[in-house]
């Protein structure tokens, strides 16, 4: 079944998810880094500016999400692929920030899969505002439903 | 963590230290999955994972592109990222070790900071790509 084209352009409700210090520390230890920057806090004042949460941290946005955020495209689950992911930094976050999250589902498409079937592919991108309104990151996702379960 | 090295001493082509993890669990998946909140049952439910056509779980790909991620931050810093992007390969599986490398490709100047722009790769054991990726960082000048 193809998906509908319909949901591009579309936006889900805005997510506002608290930047905890220590959520960033179990994040930290969960990808084996012990750079005291996220732990020590009077260190990651000084050099840092405070506690920032690892690169890939914004990806826990749905620990706050209760589903509203994000636009649900009917896929089946069992054959999802993560198939690419970016962040990019306009500002610093640091630890006891809030910040509010705006997806929208930018582009859908369908390839023929290597396998059989057909593959389809879905854009999302995230922009993060801080408290003070400013734009501090910006994401982009490319999910993808295969033709069949997955098989490397 | 090592010093923040100067832009002026970063030479294109120099290659970062490496990262590694070796012999994922199936445990470090679940640490993942909540620090994360990726509970999709297919990285730590064996039932669903073979009823999804799998032999077992296997790592969500945030997971190695976390790890990924350290090879600019311990080359770096944390403040110093600007942009950090991945392209999923192949999975990882419990036991399978993730192997991470930088190069640094270009440097260049952009709205008046020193930027550093490096490819990414994190192969297994085998030497297959899990990821491949790129990151934009901004380093410290000389005065």
């Amino acid at each position: 079944m193809p998906v509908d084209k319909s949901y591009i352009g579309k936006s889900g409700e805005p997510v506002t998810m608290h930047i905890e210090r220590g959520k960033i520390r179990e994040f930290a230890r969960a990808i084996k880094d012990e750079d005291p920057l996220y732990f020590d806090e009077d260190r990651a004042r000084r050099e840092a500016g405070g506690i920032m949460p690892p690169v890939t941290f914004l990806q826990t946005l749905s620990h706050w999400d209760d589903g509203r955020g994000r636009l649900k495209l009917p896929f089946d689950l069992k054959r999802v692929l993560h198939g690419e992911q970016e962040y990019e930094f306009l500002k610093p976050i640091y630890a006891g920030d809030a910040l509010t999250a705006v997806s929208r589902i930018v582009d859908i498409y369908e390839k023929p899969g290597r396998r059989g079937g057909t593959m389809t592919f879905a854009v999302t991108e995230t922009e993060y505002k801080n408290q003070r309104g400013e734009l501090v990151a910006r994401a982009r996702a490319v999910g993808i439903e295969t033709g069949q379960v997955v098989k490397d | 963590m090592p010093t923040t090295p100067y832009w002026d001493d970063v030479k294109e082509g120099q290659t970062l230290p490496e990262v590694r993890v070796d012999k994922l669990t199936r445990t470090d998946f679940v640490k993942y999955a909540g620090a994360s909140g990726d509970f999709n049952p297919i990285h730590h439910d064996q039932t669903f994972a073979e009823a999804s056509g799998n032999p077992t779980v296997f790592a969500m790909g945030m997971l190695n592109a976390s790890i990924l991620s350290r090879v600019v931050t311990s080359f770096a810093g944390r403040p110093a990222v600007r942009s950090y992007k991945v392209r999923f390969a192949t999975r990882a599986w419990p036991g399978d070790d993730v192997i991470c490398r930088g190069t640094v490709t270009r440097k260049f100047e952009r709205d008046g900071e020193k930027l550093v722009e490096g490819e990414l790769v994190a192969v297994n054991q085998k030497g297959e790509t899990l990821i491949s990726g790129s990151f934009v960082a901004a380093l410290p000048a000389r005065a």
